[in-house]
């Protein structure tokens, strides 16, 4: 069967173009935004589409003139700490409630998921307090320990199914062959779950980037900030709006994780769409 | 076959002392390996999801611990006009978004599951909105929704299809309208995605049978494809559900839950209220409003768990 140009234009080019459009507009606008200097930026005469001459202007005043380079390491440490807290946990327990079948693995393999779906809404005041007793207030560690309360349940169940997916029969080979558990797990099944534990590795980092509740109540001091709460409260002063720096702050606050995810989308498609079918 | 094995010593000693036999004993391992994740669960998840429990019954202020109040909190709240907007806020915004990103992410998924030049980046693309943090796009709505400088207002004088400018944020009804939208534009990859996914395990050959038996497109996706995808689609939508009643980061840093609290969904009036004003009970309990949300998920999903 045919189909007709007009058709294919109607029915697939044009909705598909309107969904790609909208869906990137924002991306453009920010783009746009940052670079645009501030005689053109606020003169609605001008065609506001375009940038006539991009200068680097805020995002020199983004670099040099606010506390961005601070929150960029922040959020970095804490990204990667509270990674690196997560896999080790997620790994680990993963693989004994999927392959070592102990008293009472089937029952916390239903708690982890249970605690997957409990949104940081409910959890934030009584962190806060919580935080406070343990004299974590405005530190890191405050965050690189509550983040895998949500990294840990999803990174768990997404590599229970990788555990999963590995025969059983290749570990039995090795423990018939003489090796420990603990030699079985490091030389057979965790390089056999690479893919999973990559695509864990990705999502915990970028959901530890762009966290914002718990980097807004737990942290106070400027200078201790993430980039997500920081310039959304450093940057926006009273009836001041810095638009074009907060633009380039929202540019270069998005390219981390924009570059992860073009490296391995793949991945991330895998762990998204594994999480969800499991 | 070959790597594998000989990475593995051939003949590994099976320990003999104690700890090996602890290492050897699956329900020890087992225990032992669970144990740092249960810990930080237990900690900082399930202590603190009681606490907050508990909390909500209490008059409890920053830096007091107070003490029980019954359903004081609860009556209070009942009462309270602001809050009572709050839940309504909350059931608009979560039924219009969810249901618009179901359907929208659902046209999306079917669009990009055809076979066309240029899909493997199409796909990738879209997902850009879900991956990005969403306080930074939020921070670019809130530029885009700018009284004055708003480039929508900018397109639409420049059409002549509006003359003055228009406050998106300081209108009840329109700033409401506009943080759905933005929740939307957030929220349709993730559905797109999950329902690709989905759409990518519906054998052809049942479309091939039902095109012999006469059936259209619109037939084909009804009778078809809708039944198939049914259980992602539920717990793609359960899952979303839960994400949208409990936003914080959109309306917080778009409206902060104005004009004039007209915006507020649990999440903000929760932390304006615990944490900016101090009534930390007050906030707890309007935090345990998500929890009948939380539950009726999770009924839900248990529901389609069993059944497969």
């Amino acid at each position: 069967m045919r189909r007709s140009a007009l058709t294919t234009a109607l029915t697939f080019t044009l909705p598909l173009g309107t969904f790609l459009g909208l869906l990137l507009f924002p991306f453009y606008w920010m783009l746009v935004t940052a670079v645009r200097p501030n005689k053109e930026l606020y003169n609605l005469s001008l065609n506001q589409l375009w940038t006539l001459h991009p200068t680097w202007q805020h995002f020199q005043k983004l670099l040099f003139a606010t506390h961005f380079a601070p929150w960029l390491g922040n959020t970095m440490v804490i990204a990667v700490g509270a990674t690196t807290v997560a896999l080790s946990c997620s790994v680990l327990a993963a693989y004994a409630v999927q392959r070592l079948r102990f008293r009472g693995s089937g029952v916390l393999g239903v708690a982890i998921f249970l605690s997957y779906l409990v949104p940081p809404v409910i959890l934030f005041i009584p962190l806060a307090r919580i935080i406070n007793e343990l004299g974590l207030w405005d530190r890191p560690a405050a965050l690189i320990l509550t983040y895998p309360t949500f990294l840990i349940p999803f990174a768990t169940w997404l590599l229970m199914g990788y555990f999963r997916s590995i025969p059983a029969e290749l570990e039995d080979c090795a423990r018939v062959d003489g090796a420990t558990r603990i030699q079985v797990l490091r030389h057979i099944t965790l390089p056999l779950a690479l893919p999973g534990i990559l695509s864990a590795l990705i999502f915990s980092f970028t959901l530890s980037w762009n966290e914002y509740l718990y980097a807004l109540v737990f942290l106070s001091s400027t200078g201790a900030k993430t980039i997500p709460v920081g310039l959304a409260t450093e940057l926006i002063t009273g009836d001041v709006f810095q638009w074009g720096p907060l633009m380039a702050g929202a540019l270069l606050g998005s390219v981390p994780v924009a570059l992860i995810y073009s490296f391995f989308v793949e991945h991330y498609v895998a762990g998204l769409t594994g999480a969800l079918k499991e | 076959m070959a790597g594998i094995e000989a990475t593995v010593p051939a003949r590994a000693r099976r320990p003999a002392d104690l700890i090996g036999r602890i290492l050897e004993n699956p329900h020890a391992l087992g225990v032992l390996m669970v144990t740092p994740a249960v810990l930080i669960l237990a900690i900082f998840l399930a202590y603190p999801f009681g606490l907050g429990v508990w909390l909500g019954f209490t008059n409890a202020t920053i830096g007091q611990a107070g003490h029980f109040v019954g359903l004081g909190n609860f009556r209070y709240l009942l009462g309270d006009s602001v809050f009572r907007l709050a839940v309504l806020n909350t059931i608009l915004y979560a039924a219009s978004a969810v249901v618009c990103k179901l359907l929208l992410g659902m046209l999306l998924a079917l669009l990009v599951n055809r076979e066309f030049r240029g899909k493997r980046i199409v796909r990738a693309i879209m997902l850009l909105p879900w991956i990005v943090p969403t306080s930074l796009s939020a921070l670019v709505f809130y530029w885009i929704y700018d009284p004055t400088f708003s480039v929508i207002t900018w397109a639409l004088r420049r059409i002549g299809l509006a003359h003055g400018f228009i406050n998106y944020l300081g209108d009840p009804n329109l700033a409401r309208a506009s943080l759905i939208a933005a929740n939307i534009w957030r929220g349709i990859p993730f559905f797109a995605i999950g329902l690709l996914a989905g759409l990518q395990t519906v054998s052809t050959t049942l479309y091939e049978a039902a095109e012999i038996d006469g059936a259209g497109p619109w037939q084909k996706f009804w009778f078809v494809t809708w039944p198939l995808l049914l259980p992602l689609t539920v717990v793609v939508t359960v899952f979303s559900t839960i994400m949208t009643v409990g936003d914080f980061q959109l309306i917080w840093i778009i409206t902060r839950g104005g004009p004039a609290n007209a915006t507020h969904l649990f999440g903000t009036l929760a932390y304006q209220r615990a944490i900016q004003g101090g009534f930390i009970g007050e906030g707890a309990a309007i935090s345990a409003f998500v929890l009948p949300v939380l539950v009726g998920a999770v009924l839900v999903s248990f529901h389609y768990l069993r059944r497969e």
